[in-house]
């Protein structure tokens, strides 16, 4: 994935200085509710949400099923209808594949649409590396790429940032990238948007090369799907003569009609609208509309590996619409940035871990950054029990097992950091099945009671830092139940 | 009806007035409870902690213990939706790693037995009004586990709206989770503590003297931090409150000495 997160600490570490961060959570909590709730109505709308839901789960799940059939089939339709399709392994093949084609083309910038495939490869820093400039078109990638910061949120990249935050980064920074911040700009959202208007302007103008992703491509007639609220992305599909589109393999759907679905699902579930301003669809290249050369280069990056993990593969249903990171606790708290990943929140803890692999202390830290609420399963457009892959997730990082890297069946060993718990479960599922021992240690914690430290040293510190112990009574239940047979108790027992 | 009490570890070893208060109240509904004195843990802190081959032998133990009763009633939201959603994945799991069906069929029965509480109360016996008395101010939460796993709905809101003397206030934001998470508080503290601390402050924003929930694990974390935070709030599990009646001093079920 991108360059940019490598060398991120574990989540915990990185939750905490967010959470510190009175600025940033006070963003995240007014914009993460105001969308969470017009989510809510927008969902409420359809009394047959549940049934689409259901569809749009089974659709997806088909369609991984027969992956390959449906993707040689795309490639075919996309070639048949003019377009060149490619394949990509992981990022670096990506990367060199495109940066190949805009070289090609003998240009030296490229207008880009929002993408999270671009994004999970690095491609702005790859292209950047062979001296070709790409600009976000996105309003809010805009605001990431002025201020040389990292995206936050799937759908609202810029999400961490308020309106003084976004005034002060179009005043200083427009000029470096192109048109500058017209005199005066105030913080004022109408005056932001036109400041970015214009700076975007000049560049869908100029721009011989596009860059894309795509939500959905549709495998029977080979057709590109982008759903946007901007109309940048219009623009930068419509207007270059090159157009270059780099799609995740499960992004594939078999046909139009599976459209219907995930066009009224993706929408209410991700901006809360019934229905995204632009959706533009695009099949190929034609003769006097359009870009003249289209390429589709399909990604892979860990996905195949993914899915041939049984429980982790429902993963790959997910259709980024964002609504799981609305309704985090964890996300609301800790801010995008802490995922180290450009997928964060509850997606992001199972997505990332399973497409670059559990290397790193972060992809092993992201399964255990959540309390397993369940409130994102409820609102997934496309039902990923998020909280049973996040368990599955910390299984291999606990216990570790069989996983699939790069095609080929590996062992992995437990994870070091996890040796004393590894431990203390097994102590305790010993103890458990024992329930004379269970008793006893009851008994040593309550005769001793009255010598309990009121805060832990140690790792202790984790509970009271910020909690008092509960205090251990004079007698378990047990205890108690068995001198009394559950009758009524002489006196208190507490 | 002779059920099996399963109060859960944490219960019995922290909290065992909520024992004690369940058996007062299913005793004075009729119900005949037994406790069976094998029980331990459901393996839930094993299972979500990433030990699922750990918590496969509580499982069965739990199986063991309580498969010959018509009903195990439990007061944890939590460990009733191990039971009844995990245990099904763990035996499903155990066959897909090829070790057959064994698991998942020793697990089958205690799965459908196995009530939380309020279901208990008001599915089961199909009682709303348990004839009890409360005399203070309660504001309730509703746990992740009872709200979205189990899917308790309004069970324990009708139960605490029949509860005489009881003024119910309702919470802000009630539907988030409280932070606590089973090992999550410790591995992830800060955002678990904080996360807490908005719960906190929206208990007191309703000027409840009472802080309810179906599961003492959730109130162990808000109880701890109201404790340190001095707010003057009192934890209290659903059970103690049902449990209590006029004929209790002032209606603390513990100093009533149940």
């Amino acid at each position: 994935m991108s360059g940019t997160f490598v060398g991120m600490p574990a989540f915990p570490a990185a939750a905490r200085e967010a959470v510190g961060d009175a600025t940033l959570r006070a963003n995240l909590r007014h914009a993460t509710h105001t969308i969470r709730d017009k989510r809510a109505r927008a969902v409420a709308e359809l009394d047959d949400w549940a049934a689409l839901r259901e569809a749009g789960r089974r659709i997806k799940d088909h369609t991984l099923r027969h992956l390959d059939t449906y993707l040689v089939q795309l490639e075919e339709s996309v070639t048949a209808a003019g377009g060149t399709v490619h394949w990509a392994a992981d990022a670096d093949e990506a990367n060199a594949i495109v940066t190949e084609l805009v070289r090609a083309t003998g240009e030296r910038e490229v207008v880009k649409v929002k993408s999270m495939a671009t994004q999970e490869i690095g491609l702005n820093e790859a292209l950047e590396e062979a001296g070709i400039r790409a600009y976000e078109t996105d309003l809010a990638e805009l605001i990431v790429q002025l201020g040389k910061d990292r995206p936050s949120h799937i759908l609202v990249p810029a999400i961490h940032r308020n309106r003084g935050e976004i005034g002060a980064i179009f005043r200083r920074e427009m000029a470096g990238w192109g048109r500058p911040a017209p005199e005066g700009l105030t913080d004022s959202p109408a005056e932001l948007a036109e400041a970015a208007r214009l700076h975007l302007r000049e560049k869908f103008l100029r721009a011989k090369v596009g860059i894309s992703g795509a939500n959905f491509m549709v495998a029977e007639t080979g057709t590109l799907v982008v759903l946007e609220s901007e109309g940048n992305g219009r623009m930068c599909l419509t207007l270059p003569e090159t157009l270059i589109s780099v799609v995740g393999i499960e992004k594939v759907v078999p046909t139009w009609r599976d459209l219907e679905v995930f066009l009224q699902t993706l929408p209410r579930s991700s901006t809360a609208e019934r229905m995204n301003p632009y959706t533009s669809t695009w099949t190929g290249t034609t003769d006097g509309d359009g870009p003249k050369t289209f390429h589709l280069v399909l990604l892979d990056n860990g996905r195949t590996d993914t899915l041939a993990d049984e429980v982790g593969r429902q993963a790959l249903r997910c259709i980024r619409c964002s609504a799981c990171l609305n309704v985090c606790p964890v996300y609301e708290r800790a801010g995008g940035h802490a995922y180290g990943s450009v997928y964060p929140g509850p997606i992001g803890a199972i997505l990332s871990p399973q497409l670059r692999g559990m290397g790193s202390e972060i992809d092993r830290s992201l399964p255990f950054a959540s309390s397993l609420c369940g409130a994102c399963y409820e609102v997934c457009p496309v039902a990923i029990d998020i909280p049973e892959v996040l368990v599955h997730l910390r299984e291999r990082v606990a216990e570790g097992g069989e996983v699939v890297r790069n095609g080929a069946r590996i062992t992995v060993r437990p994870a070091k950091g996890h040796a004393a718990e590894r431990a203390a479960m097994r102590a305790a599922a010993w103890a458990f099945r024992r329930p004379g021992v269970l008793r006893t240690g009851q008994r040593l914690a309550s005769g001793t009671r009255r010598l309990h430290p009121r805060r832990l040293p140690g790792p202790g510190r984790a509970w009271s830092a910020s909690r008092e112990l509960p205090e251990v009574p004079r007698e378990s239940f047990r205890d108690w139940w068995q001198r009394t047979q559950g009758g009524p108790a002489e006196g208190s027992t507490k | 009806m002779r059920v099996a009490l399963f109060l859960t570890c944490v219960n019995d070893t922290l909290y065992p007035g909520t024992g004690r208060a369940v058996v007062k109240l299913l005793t004075r509904l009729g119900v005949e409870v037994d406790f069976p004195m094998a029980q331990t843990c459901c393996g839930q802190a094993h299972y979500n902690t990433g030990y699922r081959h750990g918590a496969e032998p509580l499982a069965r133990h739990y199986a063991e213990v309580f498969g010959g009763y018509e009903a195990i009633v439990t007061p944890s939201g939590s460990c009733a939706a191990m039971v009844r959603e995990l245990y099904p994945r763990l035996g499903a799991r155990a066959a897909a790693e090829g070790r057959g069906g064994e698991l998942a069929r020793v697990l089958a029965p205690v799965v459908p037995k196995t009530y939380e509480l309020t279901e208990f109360l008001v599915d089961v016996l199909g009682v709303v009004d348990v004839g009890a008395y409360y005399p203070h101010r309660v504001t309730y939460h509703p746990t992740c586990h009872g709200l979205r796993s189990l899917g308790l709905g309004d069970r324990p809101r009708r139960l605490l709206e029949a509860v005489r003397g009881l003024e119910l206030v309702e919470l802000p934001g009630a539907e988030e989770c409280c932070g606590f998470g089973g090992t999550f508080a410790v591995k992830n503290p800060d955002v678990s503590a904080a996360m807490g601390l908005d719960k906190v402050r929206n208990a007191e924003s309703t000027g409840a003297e009472r802080l309810c929930a179906a599961d003492n694990s959730c109130l162990m974390h808000l109880g701890g931090t109201m404790s340190r935070l001095r707010t003057g709030i009192e934890p209290v599990h659903l059970a103690e409150i049902l449990a209590g009646t006029a004929a209790d001093t002032g209606g603390d079920i513990e100093e009533a000495g149940v």
